[in-house]
């Protein structure tokens, strides 16, 4: 099964708030491996993460 | 006692903009920082010794913004459809209109204020419930299941929410900070 990177964006998404079915978790795998876009966008999801979860312990 | 007061007074501001961001409640977000306060004051004893009363005020914060978003869901109305705009990102055939680049460096701005000031600034741009869910799992580390009970949506349409605060934030990050430096 291929994925596109409109449903590879939403399991990237899905997979931080649950733990994915292995056939999801199998093929997105698959999809990262050979496409940049949605690896970009993996990164900004965990990164994006990261980052809320300090907000309000810098401000002024 | 009247030192420990006026300091507490003096986090007032920081706290009622905390809570506004998360609230997008004038009164929702006073109720919870006085109810914040009233409990701190009466809680002087359990503060003697920790560090940094600001880090305090928050923690107790955080939980009556959980309730208050407890009560404010009891009559909200369900998220309205803002699927199209996440339609817009892909073409027909689920590929990227305009596939995510790289961010150059993320974790160094996570060492500048202007960032985080850019960051809020986006997440007011989200729908109220869209952005409400987004701080409960991701800021306040609320578990899916614990969110969709609190906001009233199935599990399935708090997957989405969430996929659509990512989407919309990453879109917003992209044009207010990353793509501007």
């Amino acid at each position: 099964m291929m994925l596109s990177c409109k449903e590879a964006s939403r399991l990237v998404s899905e997979g931080l708030d649950r733990r994915l079915p292995l056939g999801r978790r199998v093929a997105l795998r698959v999809h990262l491996a050979i496409c940049d876009g949605c690896t970009n966008f993996k990164k900004q999801m965990d990164f994006l993460r990261r980052a809320v979860r300090q907000l309000g312990s810098k401000a002024s | 006692m009247d030192d420990f007061r006026s300091r507490i007074q003096r986090e007032r501001s920081y706290l009622l903009r905390y809570a506004s961001l998360q609230l997008r409640d004038a009164h929702a977000a006073e109720d919870a920082v006085q109810e914040t306060l009233v409990a701190a004051l009466a809680g002087e004893a359990s503060f003697q010794g920790r560090a940094n009363l600001r880090t305090w005020l928050t923690a107790i914060l955080k939980h009556k913004i959980i309730d208050s978003i407890r009560r404010q869901s009891r009559d909200a109305l369900p998220a309205g459809a803002d699927a199209d705009e996440l339609d817009a990102l892909f073409a027909a055939d689920g590929h990227w209109v305009d596939p995510p680049g790289a961010w150059s460096d993320p974790d160094a701005s996570l060492e500048q204020k202007r960032f985080f000031a850019a960051l809020e600034a986006c997440l007011e741009r989200l729908p109220q419930k869209t952005a409400q869910a987004f701080l409960m799992r991701e800021h306040l580390g609320l578990e899916t299941g614990e969110i969709c009970k609190e906001l009233a949506v199935t599990p399935t349409h708090c997957w989405v929410l969430l996929y659509r605060a990512r989407m919309a934030l990453r879109e917003c990050l992209e044009k207010e900070w990353f793509g501007k430096r």
